[in-house]
């Protein structure tokens, strides 16, 4: 991926700042993955170079490998261990807490949209909000889900049943390659709503949102390991997640036809769920089938012992 | 840094031991002393101020009704004085309630309606120890109650309700559930702050505006509630609060342009309510009095059951409508219950709410305490045997020592009614058929216990019992995703989960 990429022509606006003589020169930022909470660059050393909406150096990125992903696995199946057993009500103020730390960077990524992929500062401000709203729509959600997707069973025999929605593990998602931060969030918020831990490919020529987006939920009370960021080229690092024995699902969103077919092959080994939305325009109301695609239904049944009076008289 | 910790450790042991092991005599050491040190909270934390104004229409404003001057029922002294609504006030504040209902509330976005609820969660988690101090200074309960269980429970209520505000459609009550209006709402004095978050966030998230009505010994919480809202920017007119007396209660309920009445409290007062609403076609929904049945079987985890029933009965100082107030024991394990239950209750302290070790604080008001104290003496005089904890009583505030009775027929008052206080009525049965019978034999149906190893003893008494709210093996478990309410004459409706949605939604879609 690195290789397609276009060679800088020019500094990027800051830098160019920093060649007026009294400007202060900035510091530029690295970008690393996100993995277990920590910030690592990628075991094989490689990055390639991000540039912006008019072809101009803005940033290098790491290029994850097969190496960096199965470290990202392991994190999440760690993360997700605490995460599907918090309690929901505290899964939704963590999520809710990434949707307050979103908020308040709000100017930050308003300007990675506008400076970086070249939106104006209307649709990057809109985007931005829609992020943080949808963050605090799937806050809402957590301890809704069991009551909305599960109930008591009225079977015909002394038993009691009841059908509960779980969580189905680790997801390994392909974030959407246009909507660099609307896109993602909406990926990553309603597979971690339910408990998931999720390893996620962020879109490969607008990754700067997706490993800004990772400082927030690394401040945002969220266990390490629940969200995982690689970067990199998906046709790469995906088909490793797809094959892997310890991913539970995949989210094909941000791959191509071509890979999204590969891909859903390679999850039968493990007979992985696959999920493939239906539409692509993240701006709308999000539903609920994201967040159902990675959900299990448990069935517990147990049986009722007869007491005579049951039910009874009103009194 | 381990060894450091470690040593940290022990010589805090050290310190503490050579206090506890003071000796007159080099060669024996004096008993052990075992009593707990005071740890009293700060009142100061509680920013109690002299003088409360009602919230009506987004200000705080003085009502034209009298003054009302709160108490601290620990100490009997006054604790603030607190402007109350008039008849008119009241006709304002729905007048503000229904202007933003129209203009704002009803046409915002669930979303952003949702947005103002979690605030107000936040406000009140950010100000819950204040919280904590204010509720235990008015309502006299153990501050460690306050502390674990009313404040983060309210706003865990407005936590869950904020997103519910942009669900509702997948609340099971079809595409297109519709709020109700403006809701009308009286709260009672045993969780002022809890009460309150329970009516206020539902109808919110709903699309409703409110006006509520805290009970009079207990005005202080809901007002700094106030404070939280107004800080919340919440639009004004979403949310009054009058504080008042049981006439602006009554003026307030039967208000001819409220679509919604809400109330929690006697079941006395609940049937004045409903027959004054009947006819009207306004949506009602009463949570009321309870005499739930706290059943424990042979095979019962015992010492837990005893934790459980303390809970049940002693929680709050008794006053919860669903407390386990009567014990229903199985005849094989009665006197081992009862024997371990007195010798636990001997240990509780009964004193100070604001110390931290405190378990059973001070009675709300003197009313209340003579109402206690006569039921409690009706028992007497019927013939049940009286055991009384020998816990030394403060000289000042209302306070009742934990009480048990034994010998207990069905027929006696302390077996029948609402005693909303720590007295325990211990009955015996033999069979769970015998169980469910005299659990169910009473108006009331809020919420019973039962206790067993056996699962399938408690799903078959589950669905034997006439209450809204079964434990099993647990009691007093409070959550907003759980449905709670009463069947029978303990109200009807529901608060929390799903269920509870119903009570503030136009749900029948105009079906006939």
């Amino acid at each position: 991926m690195a290789r397609q990429t276009p060679a800088p022509r020019a500094a990027t606006p800051r830098r160019t700042a920093a060649q007026t003589v009294d400007a202060r020169v900035t510091v530029a930022k690295t970008y690393k993955l996100y993995v277990g909470g920590a910030f690592p660059r990628s075991e094989s050393g490689r990055t390639y170079q991000v540039v912006d909406h008019r072809g101009r150096f803005a940033a290098n990125a790491a290029q994850g490998s097969r190496k960096d992903a199965r470290d990202a696995v392991s994190a999440a199946r760690k993360g997700f261990g605490s995460w599907s057993k918090a309690t929901a009500y505290n899964r939704g103020q963590v999520i809710y807490r990434i949707a307050e730390m979103l908020e308040g960077r709000r100017a930050q990524f308003v300007d990675l949209l506008t400076s970086v992929e070249g939106a104006t500062s209307r649709r990057a401000t809109a985007s931005v909000d829609a992020a943080i709203d949808r963050l605090v729509h799937f806050a809402g959600w957590t301890d809704k889900l069991a009551a909305v997707y599960g109930g008591a069973n009225p079977v015909a025999g002394p038993f009691f049943s009841f059908s509960t929605p779980e969580p189905t593990g680790v997801v390994a998602s392909v974030a959407p390659q246009r909507d660099s931060l609307l896109g993602l969030v909406s990926v990553i918020a309603p597979a971690i709503t339910s408990g998931n831990a999720v390893v996620v490919v962020a879109s490969t020529e607008r990754p700067l949102p997706a490993l800004t987006l990772a400082e927030v939920l690394a401040t945002s009370d969220l266990p390490d390991g629940v969200v995982n960021v690689l970067t990199g080229d998906p046709a790469e690092i995906m088909p490793h997640l797809a094959a892997h024995g310890d991913v539970n699902a995949l989210d094909l969103t941000g791959a191509d036809d071509e890979l999204r077919a590969s891909l859903a092959e390679a999850a039968a080994g493990t007979v992985k769920r696959v999920f493939v939305p239906s539409g692509t325009d993240f701006a709308g109301p999000p539903g609920t089938a994201r967040m159902r695609a990675f959900l299990e239904t448990k069935t517990v049944w147990h049986p009722t012992g007869s007491v005579s009076l049951a039910g009874g008289s009103g009194y | 840094m381990a060894k450091k910790t470690t040593g940290r450790s022990r010589s805090g042991v050290d310190s503490a031991g050579s206090g506890a092991l003071a000796t007159t005599d080099d060669r024996r050491p004096a008993a052990l002393d075992w009593d707990y040190a005071p740890a009293p909270e700060s009142a100061a934390i509680g920013r109690i101020r002299e003088r409360y104004q009602m919230f009506s229409g987004g200000k705080f404003l003085e009502g034209n009704g009298p003054d009302l001057v709160s108490i601290n029922p620990a100490t009997e002294q006054s604790l603030a004085t607190v402007s109350t609504a008039s008849t008119g006030d009241v006709d304002d504040a729905v007048r503000a309630a229904r202007s933003a209902y129209d203009r704002v509330w009803s046409t915002m976005s669930g979303a952003e309606r949702g947005k103002y609820l979690f605030r107000i969660a936040r406000g009140i988690a950010e100000r819950a120890r204040e919280l904590a101090v204010v509720e235990t200074l008015d309502n006299g309960k153990p501050i460690k109650e306050s502390r674990d269980v009313d404040v983060p429970t309210a706003s865990a209520h407005f936590f869950y309700h904020a997103g519910w505000a942009d669900k509702l459609e997948h609340a099971g009550f079809g595409p297109r559930p519709r709020p109700l209006g403006v809701a009308g709402q009286v709260i009672p004095w045993n969780f002022p702050l809890l009460m309150a978050a329970w009516k206020i966030a539902p109808a919110l998230a709903a699309g409703n505006t409110v006006v509520i009505k805290p009970a009079e010994t207990t005005p202080l919480s809901i007002l700094v509630l106030a404070e939280i809202i107004a800080d919340a920017d919440l639009p004004p007119g979403v949310v009054n609060i009058l504080p008042g007396a049981g006439d602006i209660g009554a003026h307030l309920v039967t208000h001819p342009a409220l679509d919604k009445v809400a109330f929690t409290g006697s079941t006395e007062v609940g049937r004045q309510i409903q027959r004054s609403l009947a006819g009207t076609g306004r949506k009602l929904t009463l949570e009321l009095g309870g005499k739930a049945a706290n059943i424990i079987f042979d095979d019962a985890p015992i010492d837990q059951a005893v934790e459980g029933i303390v809970n049940g009965i002693f929680f709050n100082q008794g006053h919860v409508c669903c407390a386990g107030s009567r014990l229903l024991v199985q005849e094989s394990v009665a006197e081992e219950v009862i024997d371990k239950l007195t010798e636990r209750i001997s240990t509780l302290r009964l004193g100070d709410p604001m110390d931290k070790n405190t378990d059973i604080g001070a009675i709300n008001s003197a009313a209340q305490l003579a109402t206690i104290t006569s039921l409690a003496q009706s028992g007497e005089d019927e013939g049940a045997q009286r055991w009384t904890a020998a816990c030394p009583i403060p000289d000042h505030g209302y306070f009742f020592p934990p009480t048990v009775f034994t010998d207990v027929s069905q027929s006696m008052r302390i077996a029948r009614e609402e005693i909303f206080g720590p007295v325990l009525s211990v009955l015996t049965f033999r069979t769970p058929d015998e169980a469910v019978a005299k659990a169910n034999n009473t108006p009331y149906g809020l919420s019973a216990g039962v206790w067993t190893e056996k699962g399938s003893r408690i799903l078959g008494m589950a669905n034997a019992l006439r209450a809204g709210v079964v434990w099993a093996n647990t009691f007093n478990r409070f959550d907003p995703a759980a449905a709670f309410g009463g069947y029978k004459e303990s109200g009807f409706g529901r608060e929390g989960g799903r269920s509870g949605l119903a009570a503030y939604l136009d749900t029948d879609e105009g079906a006939a």
